[in-house]
């Protein structure tokens, strides 16, 4: 009995701490771009602006929710639910820390991929269903991106599996005890990395809804809440692929001196604020640039990095 | 465990169903991508968690993206489910119903033959040893079908964009 209330109790820790970071990313999202563009950010409401989060909540909850009377009305309810679902439930097969992970699968990373590939559903659907020019242009463009970079995001990831000879997080987390991952696959980390970038459709590459060409892409016509959970949505997955990199490539909850439950979301900070640094330092290419760094650098890279990794495993086991 | 089996296997039926009776082609994917994900869960609860997740990221995740995309492309609207809805008259389904309850019949033979998946749990290593072992040919061949097919696809979008880079323009034509 007790047992089972410790899952349910891990599983509700986990399910709040992801929604709590994702939400206040937006205010540490604001504030470090003031940083770096040399302003100042949102700071007035409460200490250095922290409460910004809370009233931006409360607005959003507030709005007008409105549904466009030539929608598709099951499908545009539908799409942000899948998108917050989706990149919700791959958090379960985290290891935190020793023991604490919500559910400990031996095909943990597969999990990860899987769902990853369902999450474009929401955008795909999202743009469809508003019946719409841009959002339905942003959506082309989204399926056409997500796609392509979710080949190598899988492939990037089997040199991490062949080292540790498993699918399960645990036991990729034990097999970096003596060297971290991103030593031996820094190729890996590295396209892992864009890949992460892109399937989170964050700056770079968030050609799907690129503001100034195409309004806001796959979520023009969404409003309120539901334009809050596609916000959230993507937050999530820039919280879950931080978490992914540093679980994959930087030793997961192992560190010395301080506790575990300190040192996975310590590293997991450090690749956020990366990911914000990205977004306030580099332009967006064109479409076109994108898809062909993506199936003519990326992809070769992958594959070879996979075929070295086999390569020197070989020579090794022998 | 029976009692996840039995409900992922009402859900399988009836997305299946809906997805020959829906007449809106995004609808009718839909349902087929809760079918597919219904299957998954199957195929995990038997203990076959690597073909589960296999389903997931393959079907319901890349290949029906596809079917969606195009399906997208071609901006169905509701339009296209009124002509769907005028192409099916009633007597359109007797035969494809007759077929289908034949292979009911015969499916209901089988099962009462009893047999069934009493394996256990099967790990993605043992998998890949299998495919990298024994079937070894047959994974091969089915990769040089892939990789054919990967080709013909490259191919004959490149012969047209590359058609219509030399077709030589006006203006290119006067520059020396």
């Amino acid at each position: 009995m007790n047992e089972i209330l410790l899952h349910i109790i891990i599983a509700l820790v986990v399910l709040i701490g992801a929604m709590s970071v994702s939400a206040s990313l937006i205010w540490l999202e604001r504030r470090l771009l003031g940083v770096w563009q040399d302003r100042y950010g949102p700071n007035r409401v409460g200490p250095f602006g922290l409460f910004q989060v809370m009233a931006d909540m409360i607005k959003i909850f507030f709005k007008e929710d409105w549904i466009p009377p030539f929608a598709d009305k099951p499908v545009f309810v539908l799409a942000p639910a899948i998108i917050v679902a989706a990149t919700l439930i791959p958090y379960a097969v985290i290891p935190f820390s020793p023991g604490i992970v919500v559910a400990n699968l031996n095909i943990g990373l597969l999990f990860f991929l899987a769902m990853a590939s369902l999450s474009v559903y929401g955008i795909v659907l999202g743009g469809w269903s508003s019946r719409s020019k841009y959002p339905l242009l942003g959506s082309l463009r989204a399926t056409a991106q997500l796609l392509s970079y979710e080949v190598f995001m899988g492939l990037s990831l089997m040199g991490v599996v062949m080292m540790a000879g498993s699918f399960s997080l645990e036991a990729i987390v034990e097999a970096q005890r003596g060297l971290w991952f991103c030593i031996p696959q820094f190729a890996g980390f590295v396209i892992f990395f864009i890949a992460g970038l892109a399937e989170t459709h964050r700056l770079p590459f968030d050609l799907p809804e690129a503001e100034s060409e195409l309004i806001s892409g796959f979520h023009t016509e969404y409003s309120g809440l539901k334009f809050g959970m596609f916000f959230v949505g993507e937050y999530l997955g820039v919280t879950f692929t931080s978490l992914m990199i540093a679980t994959l490539f930087f030793g997961g909850w192992q560190g010395p001196l301080l506790p575990p439950i300190v040192w996975l979301p310590g590293k997991t900070l450090v690749f956020i604020c990366l990911f914000i640094l990205i977004r306030a330092a580099l332009p967006r290419p064109r479409y076109d640039q994108l898809m062909s760094f993506a199936w003519k650098i990326l992809l070769p890279l992958s594959l070879l990095n996979l075929l070295a990794t086999a390569g020197v495993l070989l020579i090794l086991r022998k | 465990m029976n009692i996840l089996f039995y409900m992922a296997s009402i859900v399988a039926v009836i997305a299946t169903l809906m997805v020959i009776l829906e007449f809106n082609p995004v609808h009718a994917l839909l349902y087929l991508i809760v079918s597919l994900l219904s299957l998954a869960v199957i195929f995990f609860l038997l203990g076959a968690p690597f073909a589960a997740a296999l389903e997931v990221i393959i079907y319901a995740g890349a290949i029906m993206v596809l079917f969606v995309f195009v399906v997208m492309m071609l901006n169905l609207g509701p339009r296209s489910a009124d002509e769907e809805r005028s192409w099916h008259p009633a007597r359109v389904w007797f035969g494809p119903f007759l077929l289908s309850a034949a292979l009911l019949a015969e499916l209901l033979f089988v099962l009462r033959g009893g047999g069934g998946a009493g394996f256990g749990e099967v790990s993605p290593e043992e998998v890949g040893i299998a495919l990298f072992g024994p079937y070894l040919l047959a994974t091969e061949l089915a990769s040089m079908l892939l990789l054919s097919g990967l080709i013909g696809a490259y191919h004959l979008g490149r012969g047209y964009g590359e058609a219509r880079r030399h077709e030589p323009g006006p203006v290119e034509e006067s520059t020396p």
